[in-house]
């Protein structure tokens, strides 16, 4: 088991490398010049945006600076994005907000989504079969940033019950709308994933063994056919917090939370490069974790698999 | 008209809510409430807050107000005296600037003649990449110091005389250069600036009516807190106990902020709410027009559109946009229709020019100019028009849709909207002249002058010209219009230059912009200035 | 060659009477152990895919979403029957936002034109983003998956991580380089969509796979499989897929909705399909600004969009009940 998670983590390096560079040379792809970007409507002269690139090494060649770029990683300098703020003080400032949002996001759509699942699993074709499949409809078929927007205005402008924006701290209360908003389209998924497992799971050999010893249906559900449902779900859950982290450019902009989407986005129509890579290394090691502790469930939620 | 109408309707809004705020409102909460900063809204700044670094609307709006030129522009955009106590000059090429007396910076240190030259320098210096440099273009001795991989540090054209006075001498005559001086590019800066720009640009020490509420009172991507600026002595000096920009990445979020009263000042009213904004806000609302247009523009390089027969279908493209339509509409009047090329807030701003019949909405006559261009040279099908928009911000895909709707209606041939997935894309696609269409242009005035609306567009070689016009008649006339010895008279040849435009059409005028902003039922005296931009030091808590 | 009639589970759930069991069960009806069990014997074995066919058929589900999305189909093919506008002309701004009017009975969009015609002639588009997009990621994101679960060890490492790189790539920013492509920058198009979807969107249903197989590789069957004989891709292929689909069959028929969705809100973050290309999602991106006061031009697309979804829904469970022999009513 402990020689996997060292192999596991080994495998991070290769990963590592392909993905800075291959983010590296998409963002070095964008069409543009990102001096374009610095200088705005107006543009500036050619002698600026001369000394521009110079200034951000963006007149070097793709290798020289992914070269540049990963000599920063290695010596602990990211460097400064084109506003001459310090990514490594970016990373710090949107990470641990997103990071709540995201976990946020990930409990609501995990609770809900597989206790609503097993109750649909459970009575399937009755009428809250139906009702959830209708919302889970609505959530699927309507964008998120006209959900988004139709929630930060009844609830929180029309009701009053939230604030609609979040504020620079980005405590619990505020945090709780955005991130339903953010799990909506996910819990979708882990519903109808639950409810599936569980049809497939309820007529299993080892439920009417476990019926047969005569326990009781609350542990059955439970402990039986619950746990080994879990297997898909649990997959979603993990490659779901990856995407939560860095794909919530729409909810982010929404509430207006400084937050890892955002910024990505943001690097990404600057055309800023370190930023870019930067963000998607910390992603890249966040899931990677994720995917591993997934990995590592699967041995403890079906004892038939093992790792060697 | 159409003008005076808006007007009116300010007015009524302005007067309703003084009444109101009259009759309504505790004593007691007012008191409490007036030591309150207020909340208005704002984008995070792109630079660090140095005025000749500053190139957009998120850091400009907090530069101007904790800087102070040489002169600043009241509501109507006429030049007021700030740092000047005078600016003379005998032949419109060499001035002599004389400060008032007691100027500071918030640190103390005394503004002078040396902190405006020194700043100006640095501005306008190539080693320096200032985004805003070409500001400084028309002082004597820029062409040198900001020539690509120069290492000058001094333009020759500024020179100190003493502690309050300074000369400039400029390479030609220009007669609405002292318009210019009210751009923050032109602020002073304290010495302590030069020792550390990049500290500098995060904790900025200014002249004018604000400054920073304490250290590191810029939060990024949060807020930028300003407290007023004791020591200011101005015609800007601050109504209320300091202005707060909270950063907003849309501006829908920023209206939802707005109508819970979380927000006291919304400066833009966002596409997307401008059917609601007029019943959510009662009678908290302005419609105040600025000096902005919004203009497509179509390059000379593209076969269809040069020559004669592409002036009769650029001619023929502009009749068959019914602007007062789309205006109203699209935009709930939050813009009104265009009749010549810069804005109806500027002095020498004028409405009937001989040839703006070209852009009223002729459905008929567009059909026949489109055939006797025909006649000319037939329309190359293979290369359908198309009208490209960055689609990653400004909100333009809805108006280029109405513009391509109506094109379609009212002329029968193959249009459509192009959008870039990014602004810089779009301008790289520009500066290189490798748009296969029209593009989407426009002008926010830097300064309030019919020349800023025309030179940096439309002559030949400039910055902006993506339509790549030559004409050298209307160089000439631009150049006779900065050479005039008066405003006035610089005006009227700015105005002979517009007609040429009016027949050429090297980008044809859609319509002028309107700031629709409103306010939360916490402040009062809302009022915007010539830019669109609201007058913060004016605006009272209650 | 053995199917599934001979598998070990049969042995474990011996044939015998239900009604002993009935004491112990809580609810007959969430465990009919009596469907399963009244299974017969006396037919001759068939390969489970052909046994899966035969019980769709008889599903009215089955039959319901298949006559769903033939009409969806229909629709996407000959959109000239449902509506006399002509596609995306007639835009006349002074019908804005107006109501149902005779030859319009769905109103008007904010530009004016007709909203039935837009959603009759956006199912075209749509349609092809979502089930094309679906079947990129569902073959290739399925395949690698399957591979990547089944065979562990290296070739799982090797696939998995690859995985991992391409869903640490933003979508939006792989989206922007894409289209700028020459190939696709001359006529940005669905195609252009389904790529970028499918190049970002195949490692969530590769991982979904692989998880689905590594949880019944080691089923008894499987083994009991390889032990007559049956080589290892074949029980990959006749075994362990058939019986490791019902996940990756709800994700697949979730995505497809979601892929039509991605599409608009790609153009509320400036890339998705140009404004002329008509479809669902840039309708629905048009009408977000007037939702509150003309909320109709939204809501059409987005029900024509819910009712496709819910249709290909109802498929994936009938396929689901249809491929599981312990769920299986006779």
């Amino acid at each position: 088991m402990s020689w996997y998670i060292i192999r596991r983590v080994l495998q991070l390096i290769p990963v590592f490398i392909g993905a800075t560079l291959l983010v590296y040379f998409l963002v070095f792809s964008l069409p543009g010049d990102p001096t374009a970007a610095i200088c705005g409507e107006r543009g500036c002269t050619p002698a600026v945006e001369a000394a521009l690139r110079e200034q951000y090494n963006l007149d070097q060649p793709f290798w020289v600076q992914y070269f540049l770029f990963i000599k920063g990683v290695l010596t602990f300098d990211l460097g400064v994005n084109f506003a001459g703020r310090e990514i490594a003080t970016i990373i710090a400032e949107v990470f641990p907000t997103t990071a709540r949002l995201a976990i946020m996001a990930l409990v609501f759509e995990a609770v809900f989504g597989i206790l609503f699942g097993l109750i649909a699993g459970l009575r399937k074709g009755k009428i809250f079969d139906s009702t959830i499949l209708v919302v889970s409809l609505v959530v699927i078929a309507v964008p998120i940033f006209v959900l988004g927007f139709l929630m930060q205005f009844i609830v929180g402008v029309k009701l009053g019950w939230a604030s609609p924006t979040v504020s620079g701290a980005a405590p619990f209360n505020e945090l709780i709308l955005p991130a339903v908003v953010l799990g909506l389209v996910s819990f979708a998924y882990v519903l109808r994933l639950t409810r599936t497992s569980i049809i497939e799971n309820v007529n299993a050999d080892y439920v009417r063994t476990a019926t047969a010893k005569g326990l009781s249906r609350r542990r059955v559900v439970t402990v039986h056919i619950l746990r080994n449902s879990m297997i898909p779900v649990i997959t979603f859950l993990g490659a779901d917090l990856g995407a939560l982290m860095g794909g919530a450019i729409v909810t982010e902009g929404i509430f207006n939370v400084n937050g890892v989407g955002n910024t990505l986005y943001r690097a990404v129509l600057n055309g800023e490069a370190p930023v870019v890579v930067a963000i998607v290394t910390v992603l890249i090691l966040i899931f990677c974790i994720a995917n591993l502790v997934v990995d590592l469930l699967y041995a403890w939620l079906d004892p038939r698999i093992r790792y060697a | 008209m159409r003008l005076a109408r808006i007007s009116k309707v300010v007015g009524v809004a302005l007067t309703a809510t003084l009444a109101l705020s009259a009759c309504g409102g505790s004593g007691e909460d007012a008191a409490s409430n007036t030591d309150r900063p207020i909340v208005v809204d704002g984008v995070e700044p792109q630079n660090p807050l140095i005025p000749t670094s500053t190139n957009e609307v998120g850091g400009g709006a907090v530069v101007d107000l904790i800087f102070s030129g040489l002169v600043s522009y009241d509501a109507d955009g006429v030049s007021q005296n700030e740092m000047a106590e005078s600016i003379e000059t005998e032949d419109a090429q060499n001035y002599t600037i004389t400060l008032a007396e007691g100027k500071t910076f918030t640190n103390g240190e005394p503004v002078t003649a040396q902190s405006f030259v020194d700043a100006w320098n640095y501005g306008a210096a190539a080693k320096n990449a200032q985004l805003s440099s070409y500001f400084f273009e028309s002082i004597e001795g820029y062409d040198e110091v900001s020539a690509e991989g120069s290492e000058l540090e001094e333009m020759s054209g500024l020179t100190v005389v003493d502690e309050r006075t300074f000369t400039v001498a400029l390479s030609q005559p220009e007669s609405d250069w002292p318009l210019r001086l009210g751009y923050s590019a032109f602020s002073p800066l304290p010495e302590v600036a030069f020792e550390d720009f990049e500290a500098f640009g995060e904790n900025p020490i200014g002249n004018g009516p604000y400054k920073f509420a304490a250290e590191g009172a810029w939060e990024h991507n949060q807020q930028i807190a300003l407290v007023p600026n004791e020591d200011y002595d101005g015609p800007q000096a601050a109504q209320n106990a300091g202005v707060t920009f909270k950063m907003y990445q849309n501006g829908s979020t920023a209206y939802q902020d707005l109508i819970s009263d979380n927000l006291d000042v919304l400066k833009t009213v966002p596409t997307s709410d401008v059917q609601n904004f007029k019943n959510d806000l009662d009678d908290r609302w302005l419609e105040s027009p600025y000096a902005g247009n919004q203009t497509i523009s179509i390059p000379y390089y593209l076969e269809n559109w040069d020559g004669e027969d592409g002036k009769l279908r650029r001619q023929a493209i502009s009749m068959a946009i019914d602007r007062e339509e789309i205006t109203t509409v699209i935009f709930n009047n939050g813009r009104t229709p265009a009749t010549e090329f810069t804005a109806p807030v500027l002095e020498g701003y004028n409405d009937s020019l001989p040839g703006s019949e070209n852009l009223e909405f002729n459905p008929e006559r567009a059909v026949e100019l489109w055939e006797e261009a025909e006649a000319i040279e037939p329309y190359d099908d293979s290369e359908p028009l198309t009208i490209a928009y960055n689609a990653d911000a400004g909100d333009h895909r809805t108006w280029v849709e109405a513009v391509v709707n109506g094109l379609k209606n009212n002329l029968d041939i193959e249009v459509s909207g192009l959008p870039f997935s990014t602004f810089a894309e779009l301008r790289t696609n520009a500066t290189d002249k490798t748009l296969t269409g029209a593009i989407r242009t426009g002008w926010q005035a830097d300064y309030p002058s019919l020349y800023n609306f025309l030179g940096p567009i439309h002559a030949t070689g400039a910055g902006s010209n993506d339509s790549v016009y030559e004409n050298p008649e209307f160089d000439q006339a631009l150049s006779d219009g900065l050479a005039a010895d008066s405003v006035e008279a610089g005006a009227e040849a700015m105005n002979k230059a517009q007609e040429m435009l009016l027949e050429d059409l090297p980008s044809i005028p859609l319509w002028y912009q309107v700031a629709q902003g409103g306010w939360s039922q916490n402040v009062d005296n809302v009022e915007f200035g010539w830019n669109g931009v609201p007058l913060y030091n004016a605006i009272t808590t209650k | 060659m053995p199917d599934m009639e001979n598998t070990p589970k049969r042995v474990v759930a011996p044939k015998q009477p239900a009604y002993p069991i009935e004491h112990f069960v809580a609810d007959a009806e969430d465990t009919p152990v009596v469907a399963t069990d009244s299974a017969t014997t006396d037919d001759a074995p068939r390969s489970q895919w052909s046994e899966a066919w035969r019980n769709l058929r008889r599903q009215p589900l089955f039959i319901l979403s298949g006559i769903l999305i033939l009409a969806v189909i229909f629709v996407a093919l000959f959109p000239g029957i449902f509506t006399n506008e002509p596609p995306n002309e007639n835009c006349l701004l002074a019908n804005s936002g107006g109501g149902p009017a005779p030859g319009h009975p769905l109103g008007f969009t904010q530009q004016g034109c007709d909203v039935l015609s837009r959603v009759v002639y956006g199912t075209q588009s749509s349609l092809m983003v979502g089930m094309f997009s679906t079947l990129g990621v569902l073959l290739i994101g399925g395949a690698i998956g399957a591979i990547a679960g089944f065979y562990g060890g290296w070739i799982d490492a090797i696939l998995a991580r690859l995985g991992d790189i391409f869903f640490a790539l933003p979508l939006i920013l792989g989206a922007i380089v894409v289209v700028q492509l020459p190939f696709f920058r001359e006529n940005r198009s669905v195609w252009t969509l389904v790529v970028i979807l499918v190049t970002f969107g195949w490692p969530q249903i590769a991982r979904i796979t692989r998880a689905s197989v590594i949880s019944v590789r080691n089923a008894d069957f499987v083994t009991a499989a390889r032990s007559l004989g049956v080589s290892r891709f074949s029980a990959l292929l006749k075994h362990v897929i058939p019986n490791a689909l019902a996940p990756v069959i709800v994700i697949t028929t979730i995505s497809l909705g979601t892929f039509i969705v991605a599409e608009s809100t790609l153009s509320f973050l400036g890339i998705g399909l140009p404004p002329d290309v008509m479809s669902w999602g840039n309708d629905i991106f048009s009408a977000e600004p007037t939702v509150r006061t003309n909320p109709m031009p939204l809501f059409w697309p987005a029900l024509a969009l819910s009712l496709t979804v819910l249709s290909f829904i109802m498929l994936g469970d009938a396929l689901r009940d249809a491929l599981d022999p312990k769920a299986r009513k006779r």
